[in-house]
């Protein structure tokens, strides 16, 4: 047997090589190029890449009897995640659902098809609010799927009533009065996103002296952040584990119910905002099937039905009609236009990503 | 395969000696290596492909770049994600995640020890139930019992209540290193326990019946007997606790509250958080040289105590 070890060593080595040969083929991605699609073609089943529960079967049901193809769902849990499995190629999805600075990112990597508007007039629905965000001003790439915010989920029956802002997690006076009750997200551009606010920073700034600010700001507020969570901060607030939580809108949203104790509060001093957008992979399958997709969801009906299932807010102007009072005179998930004003997207920061993520894991610790 | 199992030019015997003697016997070994070799293909290719081809992905990435966009670029090669290694967060880090990596295993061998030893000087009926309630913990996912303990961490807990009545008022256990050493303790006790009793149970207690016949004192008689001839199981045991302690990531994540980063979860953050792959394989790999370094310096050192 021993004789047989150096063949074991270099099959194992070829095939090392092997893959980091294709892997580094992968890499060039396809020019992206307009699909030449009619208005409501297919050409082929659709191959959905999503979030998790982030679409209301019945609408998947709804497209497949209309147009006669079958859809296929595949969730993940993270924009890196879906970046890692498309960026190798060979991943065999049609539309894909990005966040902001994700959609940026690939763009930049030429991952997405430009879209064909010919074969999504319902493109005109979407609020002047969504139609040049920074990070694809002319929506040539993609098309805003649903929106929220991340803000603060509190237990008002422990705090009281309060004024929506950061204090209650930084302000010493304050955030130091709730017996260590608190949750920050577990996230570089989140969590020093909030710090930035507070101070009166640009949310994306590439300052170092900001980030250390912002960095010291966190970290002196150890004494009273019971947890840096991203995943159960929601389940923590529940339970009574924490008071305020740092968190996303619709989760929280989805998690209170009718129970009035708790509340969702978007802080004045600034918050994130953030999409989530549809877009069409560069060498997808399905180019056409895929555009009607696209356009099939921004109807102002099915747009309508997604967010009454989400609890997300719609980019979709025309789709407000249609949605049930409960979600859209809420102000946490439709906030009015003074809070809107007040709201920012976190953009990719390029080489500076490593800056957020040492100064956050040096803060906390 | 043929090729391969033609043996070398300077180990053959003469051919032309006691040739079928010789053929008959070759022919043996051949076939003998030959199942040998199909017995264990299997697990060959598994470890190949699940395990040698990714870990070989790993290193190329480590010498790889970081784009802008955050892919990684291959080729241009760099050590600059090792030289990252040495800047003082990652030697923070590192300290904390050695520290409490060797705590726990020190704690599990001062626990699981007596209990090993109960545990298999037990009739074998007693041994037998006690060995199951050993392994019972493995029966639920290590997730829902690590979740468990936030409960009976939690402010509401059980514990921070008997805590309470007796004076100690307002003390946080849930999301401290405390909580994810009990965590990292609890996790991997079974894994120190098992290997110690199995080493325990071999040993001859007639050699320590004769030390204390020689006037040894009981402690004597287990510190020249009964330790150096349980010496394997410790080793296997300390390792088994240590390796996993040291690159934990679950544990520390929920019962740390993300508040006592230790390298797992940095590893993680570079994946999924900075985009930033070649660090992240940077780190991988440098903790596989420390858990591979202490392991054969552990083994060393084992080994020649017990001669």
């Amino acid at each position: 047997m021993k004789r047989m070890g150096r063949t074991r060593r270099w099959t194992a080595g070829a095939a090392v090589v092997a893959l980091v040969l294709t892997a580094c083929g992968g890499g060039e991605g396809d020019a992206a190029s307009a699909a030449d699609c009619e208005l409501g073609a297919t050409d082929g089943d659709l191959n959905l890449y999503n979030w998790a529960d982030y679409m209301d079967p019945e609408l998947l049901a709804q497209f497949e009897e209309e147009f006669g193809v079958e859809v296929t769902e595949d969730v993940y849990p993270s924009n890196e995640e879906l970046f890692a499995r498309v960026e190798s190629g060979g991943a065999q999805y049609d539309v894909i659902v990005p966040s902001d600075y994700m959609v940026d990112i690939m763009i930049q990597e030429d991952l997405l098809m430009g879209l064909n508007f010919d074969a999504i007039p319902n493109v005109d629905n979407i609020a002047d609010e969504f139609a040049a965000p920074p990070y694809d001003p002319d929506l040539e790439f993609s098309v805003p799927y649903q929106w929220g915010t991340t803000g603060l989920g509190v237990n008002l029956s422990v705090i009281g009533d309060v004024e929506p802002s950061w204090d209650l997690v930084f302000d010493p006076e304050v955030a130091g009065e709730l017996g260590g009750r608190i949750s920050l997200l577990d996230d570089p551009r989140e969590t020093m996103g909030a710090a930035l606010y507070w101070l009166g920073h640009d949310p994306n700034t590439t300052d170092e002296d900001e980030l250390q600010e912002a960095a010291d700001v966190i970290s002196a507020s150890r004494d009273w952040i019971a947890a840096f969570e991203s995943n159960q901060y929601s389940d923590l607030l529940l339970g009574g584990e924490t008071v305020v939580a740092q968190g996303y809108s619709g989760n929280f949203l989805d998690n209170f119910g009718d129970d009035e104790d708790y509340a969702y509060l978007i802080p004045e001093e600034g918050a994130t905002i953030w999409t989530d957008n549809m877009a069409i992979l560069a060498d997808a399958a399905a180019p056409c099937t895929a555009h009607t997709f696209v356009n099939f969801i921004l109807d102002a009906q099915n747009g309508a039905q997604l967010t009454n299932w989400t609890y997300y807010a719609s980019p979709n102007e025309a789709a407000e009609e249609f949605i049930v009072d409960d979600v859209l005179d809420n102000p946490a998930i439709y906030p009015d236009d003074e809070v809107l004003d007040n709201l920012f997207f976190l953009e990719d920061t390029g080489d500076s990503e490593r800056f957020y993520t040492d100064f956050f894991t040096q803060a906390k610790s | 395969m043929a090729t391969t199992l033609e043996p070398p030019t300077g180990e053959a015997a003469p051919p032309s000696a006691a040739p079928s003697q010789l053929g008959l016997e070759r022919d043996a070994e051949r076939a003998e290596s030959r199942r040998g070799f199909l017995i264990g293909l299997p697990s060959l290719l598994y470890l190949v492909l699940f395990f040698a081809i990714p870990l070989g992905i790993v290193f190329v990435y480590s010498f790889g770049n970081r784009s802008r966009t955050g892919r990684t670029i291959l080729g241009d090669w760099t050590l600059s994600s090792y030289e990252r290694l040495f800047s003082s967060l990652v030697m923070q880090i590192t300290g904390r995640s050695l520290g409490y990596a060797i705590l726990t295993t020190v704690v599990c061998l001062l626990v699981g020890y007596p209990f090993a030893y109960y545990l298999a000087t037990r009739p074998p009926k007693v041994r037998g139930i006690l060995l199951v309630l050993v392994m019972i913990p493995f029966w639920s996912n290590l997730l829902v019992r690590t979740y468990a303990w936030r409960v009976i961490l939690g402010s509401d807990g059980p514990l921070v209540q008997v805590l309470g009545a007796v004076g100690f008022t307002d003390v946080r256990l849930l999301f401290t290193p405390f909580a994810t050493i009990l965590g990292l303790i609890y996790g991997f006790l079974p894994f120190m326990i098992l290997p110690l009793y199995a080493s325990i149970e071999r040993l001859d207690f007639s050699l320590v019946e004769a030390a204390r016949d020689l006037y040894a004192s009981g402690w004597e008689a287990f510190r020249r007997v009964t330790w150096p001839l349980s010496r394997p199981g410790v080793i296997a045991g300390s390792i088994l606790v240590f390796i996993p302690s040291f690159g934990a990531y679950v544990i520390p994540e929920i019962l740390g509250g993300s508040r006592t980063t230790m390298l797992g979860s940095y590893v993680v953050l570079q994946f999924l958080s900075a985009r930033d792959q070649p660090f992240g394989a940077a780190l991988s790999m440098a903790i596989l040289a420390v858990m591979l370094a202490s392991a054969l310096l552990y083994f060393r050192s084992g080994a020649k105590d017990v001669g």
